[in-house]
């Protein structure tokens, strides 16, 4: 198995799957905290339905880069569905529900008028489930992402403190002069490039457990932002560390592997955390 | 001049107002308890005194070089905080956010200010416990040492007391008292107007309250709203139609 491995890691495409994705691992966990105590356990869903509707419009306009046009359509509707939380005509919940679900339906209507393609429920399930694309990935599009994690990690680190701030209690926030809109927006993009780097790992159907998942574990064991943050970081690598080997040992489809490990965890954590309890 | 001036302020949602023609004034180291019946507009005139809610008319006036960011502010407890993983240090110490503007960490002194703070609501010795294992009153000591890193000029605070026990109820009043006057927790009310023992400097209390009998018990001010308005002073508050009537109606429910 070993020496399968050590013939494996020779090819440059199985080290990009490997670098990819680790940081989208780490990129995607780091928010998830932030999202599910703010009820917002299923905007990576609907954000990234939104990401695949977009897709569908760069395939049709037959964009070679279809980066340019999905990462700001997502960016802006990560920002609208944000802002929902302060305007009460539509709740959250309904209007990620909405967005979403319109997104898939034109998404796909698009994709089966005008496909280029002669494999259309192929390219379908591709973006749904995650693709083998990671292990396609070329050079250019491994900076990129290599790019945009380390920003998100900066921007992460150094509004760590204010992002607490702003979750734990956004109008004592704003009450003593901290700018909890500009926070807010801030982490509405983040979460939209996060989820455009995670649709080639997983697929738009899983990334909601990219995000969730690591956050729920580690919040079983641990009582503090910090360490909480800290653990569904480290939970959230060695999960895809793990599931990218399987996939690629036992031939397995790439996101579904991981968000199965994630699974795992979650559930020895829940042990854990049970146990730690019961003392 | 007075710390905050209230003139002619209409409160409400939307255009659609809940109370006109509201006129107060809050001095420095006034006990203001604000009363009145269910969906008054006590949480809104909060909400606005806060800059949360923009007024529909009249003007909030701070005085005294008072900026807006100098209030602090004890919320009602949110459900999202029921179950948040985070330390009473952690908690405590985000008070110190809003003088942060865009330093991204907190510098020796913020972290001084939070330990005196804890020191002082006595909660130092949980401060690396979970706020969501605390007791009710444990977790409003954490959120009150979080609004005195805010600020300890003004404290507004919003029905402080709902779900706690009789005990801790009236310990919490005792430490908002203490806040009141200046001092800490392991203050007592014989010394509370001594100086030099754990004095920390008089603070503002502005609190919105349903219990109308702790307010004449502990505050110096009253404002009464609902269809009729009242403000003045305790003693006027309980020589006036409009008091007597709304303790009696207090004490008949119950009992």
């Amino acid at each position: 198995m070993f020496d399968n491995l050590s013939l494996y890691l020779q090819y440059p495409f199985v080290r990009y799957a490997f670098i990819v994705g680790i940081l989208i691992a780490l990129c995607s966990s780091l928010l998830g905290v932030t999202l599910v105590l703010k009820r917002f356990s299923f905007i990576g869903d609907g954000l990234s339905h939104v990401a695949f509707g977009a897709m569908s419009i760069a395939a049709v306009v037959g964009l070679s880069n279809d980066m340019l046009i999905v990462l700001p359509i997502t960016v802006i509707s990560a920002i609208l569905l944000l802002r929902t939380g302060s305007n009460t005509k539509i709740k959250g919940d309904a209007a990620i529900a909405m967005i979403s679900v319109a997104a898939l339906a034109f998404g796909y209507l698009l994709m089966n008028l005008f496909s280029t393609s002669a494999n259309i429920s192929g390219d379908v399930c591709t973006t749904l489930f995650g693709s083998t694309s990671i292990l396609t990935l070329s050079k250019a599009e491994v900076v990129l992402c290599i790019i945009l994690s380390v920003a998100v990690l900066i921007i992460f680190v150094l509004l760590y403190n204010k992002i607490f701030a702003v979750t734990f209690d956004e109008n004592f926030a704003k009450a003593t002069g901290v700018n909890a809109d500009r926070y807010n927006l801030l982490i509405a993009v983040i979460i939209a490039v996060i989820i455009v780097l995670a649709m080639n790992l997983v697929g738009s159907l899983l990334i909601s457990a990219l995000i969730i998942f690591p956050a729920l574990s580690a919040m079983r064991i641990f009582n503090s932002f910090k360490s909480v943050t800290i653990c569904s970081a480290i939970l959230s690598v060695i999960c895809s560390f793990i599931g990218i080997l399987i996939s690629i040992l036992a031939g397995t489809p790439v996101g579904s592997t991981i968000v199965a490990v994630d699974v795992v965890a979650f559930g020895i954590c829940y042990l854990i955390g049970r146990i730690k309890k019961g003392e | 001049m007075a710390l905050i001036t209230v003139k002619d302020l209409s409160l409400g949602y939307d255009q659609q107002s809940i109370l006109d023609g509201l006129n107060f004034t809050v001095n420095e180291g006034d006990y203001l308890c604000i009363v009145g019946e269910n969906g008054s507009g006590k949480s809104t005139l909060m909400k606005t005194l806060l800059g949360l809610n923009e007024p529909l008319g009249g003007e909030i006036i701070m005085g005294d070089g008072l900026k807006q960011n100098e209030i602090g502010y004890l919320p009602q407890q949110t459900q999202i905080q029921r179950d948040f993983p985070a330390s009473v240090k952690e908690i405590v110490l985000s008070g110190c956010q809003g003088h942060q503007g865009l330093r991204p960490f907190y510098s020796a002194e913020d972290k001084r200010i939070a330990k005196e703070n804890m020191q002082r609501m006595d909660i130092i010795s949980l401060e690396d416990r979970c706020y969501r294992e605390l007791s009710g009153g444990q977790q409003q000591r954490v959120l009150l040492a979080r609004a005195l890193c805010a600020t300890r000029r003004v404290l507004l605070l919003d029905e402080p007391v709902s779900g706690l026990d009789p005990l801790v109820t009236t310990q919490m009043y005792e430490l908002i008292a203490g806040i009141n006057h200046g001092c800490g927790d392991n203050c007592h009310k014989e010394h509370r107007y001594m100086l030099g023992h754990g004095h920390y400097g008089k603070t503002t209390i502005i609190m919105i309250s349903h219990d109308v009998d702790a307010a004449v018990k502990y505050a110096s001010h009253i404002l009464h709203i609902g269809s009729e308005v009242f403000f003045g002073t305790k003693e006027e508050y309980l020589n006036s139609e409009i008091g007597k009537d709304f303790i009696t109606a207090a004490d008949g429910k119950e009992r």
